[in-house]
């Protein structure tokens, strides 16, 4: 997968701070006109509906892939989900043909999809193929877990990573710059796994502060949660970093500069606000590219995810569960994108359709 | 530049309370307080592969039975034999069609209510009528009874019925267990412990019920934590977050020898990793092809380089373990390749291009089927491959899920295919057998082989045979199948499993029924 733009492409926007602010200065590089609140409260009900729209046709889109796949694949599925059932010691051919009549395997597949949108219709999802669970509280479980581990190891990140970038960028080219290069490359290259094992010796054999796998305890999420933050925070390091030495070498930064605001002012108005621009942007699409990092994090430490329920899924042929997963992580994927959009909107107010500006 | 301390301090502001409440966790590190009574206030951690996902006893692969929540009617000790469970006596009517359980008087569920014929008779009756467990596999006509008297009546004799009644998927759980739909949906079984909380797909918490009849666990609390990953397993054992670490595998447990504070523990199971061949493949249809195909393998190499072990190498198809059914005056399963290919070549098999045989202008090319489930065996397939290559057999290795192997044998596409099998799935081998070497072909058994001498023999066992009679059958078994090899044996399998010296009396079962984790004790160690 992607892991999001290469060191350097970072763009430097033009100043949004100033859009608002013409009244005080008079003096906007950017020259754009303002909008109104109003404006923007528009921009994001439209965006909320366009998303809205947008999740709905995903979802649809993304469980009826996953049914066609499944039901491509080769070997038999009522074999497979008998094995799931009943451990390999017990799956034979009786078992399996007993799991083919009760779930009704040999329907045509049309029939099995029709019912299956049905029952999703009315949000209904089933229960698993093999657990007999309730799919809608399998993937609430799992993508609660999930979530929990993304959102810290976001939160770990940003703050690992915004704080080395802006260290980096104070002087491009020095000591901090190379070491925090240093880190980005190692972070990067070195696969979740290995930082996994790497951090349990560490953190939870030698120093014995934490638990090595499970769940159950807050201190339990500590560990995966920074494997994945020292992966995400390397990218997050880099951009921060260019993105603050393209801003700090702007027009906008020196005219302020010239102005004669202090150095913290200048940060807070202009620096911030810019580099925010980019890194909300970024780091949506690593919350995304995180969810490939879960699975295997998850497995490592024992960690009941979402990416946990969805490997089972899939060994087993556990359609409905399968599409539970799917539909939960579309559906996170337009909501990452849609808060990015609307956090982006209110970072940055200028109108961005023609029709607006006229 | 203004940015940086404050940025650290929010570093540190956010990691500090992590670690802080990292410490109060309740793993089962070394500095557990003490409790007035001298034993350490916390529950004893178990990690172990299994994973709950339901918890229908005939699904859940053992995992309440294994915690001692929930009872079978006939139990078993650590050598296998059988003994009360539930029942504290059982027997057969004169016809042997009809058996008598009679049900320990005071035991009850946890929910207060007492064990009697009638929940014994809805949990054998749903095992019985749910495809692949072994009481489906027995003649069982009825279950009934009243009070504390259980009654089956069978369509036939059989005379291992008190050992399937130890098959875990018996055990016996109070009416309240059930939905309304016939559904298990908790587990309130009869044994010393009673269930506090169940996180699928991750932990089980157990503490030991007041109202067991027998002598109350010294170790109150368990909390069992499902570790899918046997390297972090292995790593919860040296940083002490478990007590008891299961299904260590050779290569983490060779890692391990060093450390301190562990005991390790090991079992022989009566589980064989054996290859099953289709009969009636023009090849390995040939006794003499599977004779050379069993002298090409280095079974002793394989078992000091994959399993960590030589005394594993498989002399014959039962392990020693298996006291009735491992026959020492058996002629042992040796390596020789030299004598391997002389042996082809007398059947026809001539050296083709490549180096792979060939008869009549067919090259002897086979698929092997494995799966990853138990981790050794998609390495032991690779291992047999080489072998078979050295003396002219090519084998394409395929490792895919488990239930491939049952679907190709429905299908008729199997060659061959690895795996371990429990042949004590119930304590009683023959129960297994049965169904194994069943002259029509077995899922996990012969495939298009039988023998009349071997079947007669095991319909003698099943009668009921005793003394001369049954050694005599037994031993037409294990030389028939020494001799025809329509199963090659590879390795026996033995488990283990690493104890923290925190916790004494803690014994492997070879059945794998139970962890007796009521029998255990906190040691002296754990106090201070």
């Amino acid at each position: 997968m992607s892991t999001g733009a290469p060191a350097g492409t970072a763009t430097t926007p033009p100043d949004v701070t100033d859009g608002d602010r013409t009244d005080q200065d008079g003096a906007a590089p950017a020259a754009l006109p303002p909008v109104t609140d109003g404006g923007v409260g528009r921009a994001v009900l439209l965006l909320l509906v366009r998303r809205a729209l947008q999740a709905v046709g995903v979802v649809v889109a993304v469980t009826t892939a996953c049914f066609a796949i499944m039901h491509t694949l080769p070997g038999d599925a009522a074999y497979r989900i008998a094995a799931g059932r009943y451990g390999y010691d017990f799956v034979t051919a009786a078992s399996a043909e007993a799991v083919r009549a009760e779930l009704g395997l040999d329907r045509p597949p049309w029939q099995q999809l029709v019912g299956w949108w049905g029952d999703a219709a009315r949000l209904q999802l089933g229960t698993s193929l093999v657990t007999g669970a309730d799919v809608r509280h399998e993937v609430l479980h799992g993508l609660g877990h999930t979530l929990q581990l993304a959102g810290l190891a976001l939160l770990l990140a940003s703050v690992l990573g915004i704080a080395a970038g802006a260290a980096a960028a104070h002087r491009p080219g020095g000591a901090v710059d190379r070491l925090v290069g240093t880190w980005v490359v190692l972070a990067r290259s070195l696969p979740p796994f290995v930082v996994g094992l790497l951090l349990v010796v560490l953190l939870a054999v030698q120093a014995g502060l934490l638990p090595v796998a499970g769940s159950g305890t807050p201190a339990h999420a500590v560990l995966p949660a920074l494997t994945l933050a020292v992966g995400l925070s390397g990218l997050v390091a880099r951009v921060t970093r260019d993105a603050v030495v393209h801003v700090r070498s702007s027009e906008y930064v020196r005219f302020a500069q010239t102005r004669g605001l202090g150095a913290g002012a200048v940060l807070r108005r202009h620096v911030l606000r810019n580099v925010g621009t980019t890194l909300v942007a970024y780091l949506g699409v690593q919350a995304l590219v995180l969810v490939e990092g879960v699975i295997v994090v998850e497995s490592v430490f024992a960690w009941p995810g979402i990416g946990h329920t969805l490997v089972h899924g899939v060994f087993w042929r556990d359609v409905p569960v399968i599409q539970g997963t799917a539909i939960a992580l579309a559906l996170a994927v337009v909501a990452v994108n849609t808060v990015v959009d609307v956090a982006t909107l209110l970072l940055d107010p200028r109108p961005r359709e023609t029709a607006v500006v006229a | 530049m203004r940015a940086r301390p404050a940025a650290l301090a929010a570093t540190t502001a956010l990691l500090v309370p992590l670690s802080a409440c990292a410490s109060g966790a309740d793993g089962a590190g070394g500095d557990a307080v003490a409790s007035p009574g001298g034993a350490p206030d916390r529950p004893l951690v178990v990690a172990g592969s299994y994973e709950v996902h339901n918890v229908d006893p005939t699904t859940a692969g053992g995992l309440f039975t294994r915690l001692e929540v929930a009872e079978t009617l006939v139990a078993t000790d650590l050598d296998g034999t059988l003994v009360p469970g539930l029942a504290t006596s059982w027997e057969a009517s004169e016809d042997q069609l009809t058996w008598t359980f009679s049900l320990r008087e005071t035991a009850t569920f946890h929910d207060g209510t007492d064990v009697d014929a009638d929940a014994v008779a809805t949990a054998l009756t749903r095992a019985h009528s749910t495809e692949g467990t072994p009481i489906a596999t027995a003649p069982i006509a009825d279950v009934g009874g009243e009070g504390d008297t259980v009654t089956v009546t069978l369509t036939e004799p059989f005379a291992s019925l008190p050992a399937v009644a130890a098959d875990t998927t018996g055990q016996v759980l109070a009416p309240a267990s059930y939905g309304a739909d016939g559904s298990v949906t908790q587990v309130i079984g009869s044994g010393p412990y009673e269930v506090v909380e169940v996180v699928a797909p991750s932990s089980v918490v157990v503490t030991a019920a007041d109202t067991w009849d027998g002598d109350a666990p010294a170790i109150t609390d368990v909390r069992y934590q499902s570790v899918g990953r046997s390297e972090a397993r292995a790593l919860m054992a040296t940083s002490g977050d478990a007590d008891l670490v299961l299904g260590m595998d050779p290569t983490a447990l060779a890692g391990m020898a060093t450390a301190d504070g562990l005991t390790t523990l090991s079992v022989t199971l009566p589980r064989t990793v054996l290859l099953k061949l289709d009969g009636a493949d023009p090849a390995l249809g040939d006794p003499a092809v599977r004779t050379a195909i069993s002298l090409a393998l280095d079974r002793e190499g394989m078992a000091t380089a994959i399993l960590k072990d030589p005394e594993l190498a498989a002399t014959q198809l039962f392990a020693p373990s298996l006291t009735e059914w491992h026959d020492e005056d058996l002629e042992p399963l040796t390596y020789d390749q030299d004598e391997a290919r002389s042996l082809l070549a007398a059947a026809g098999w001539t050296p083709g291009s490549g180096g792979t045989l060939e008869k009549d202008g067919q090259r002897l090319t086979v698929t092997l089927r494995t799966f990853p489930d138990r981790a050794e065996l998609p390495p032991l397939a690779t291992a047999i491959q080489a072998a078979l290559a050295a003396v002219g057999i090519e084998v394409e290795v395929l490792v895919g899920n488990s239930s491939e192997i049952p679907a190709a044998h429905a299908a008729g596409t199997l060659d061959l295919a690895l795996y371990s099998r429990n042949v004590a799935l119930v304590p009683d081998p023959l129960v297994t057998l049965l169904t194994d070497l069943a002259p029509e072909g077995a899922d996990w058994g012969v495939m298009n082989w039988q023998d009349a001498g071997l079947t007669a023999a095991l319909g003698t066992l099943a009668d009921g045979a005793t003394g001369d009679e049954a050694a005599a059958a037994r031993a037409e078994v294990t030389s028939t199948l020494q001799e025809q090899l329509p199963l090659i044996p590879v390795a026996w399998y033995r488990q283990s499993a690493v104890v923290s010296d925190a916790v004494d009396g803690l014994e492997l079962d070879p059945l794998e029924r139970s962890w007796r984790l009521s029998a255990a004790t906190w040691s002296a160690a754990a106090a201070g």
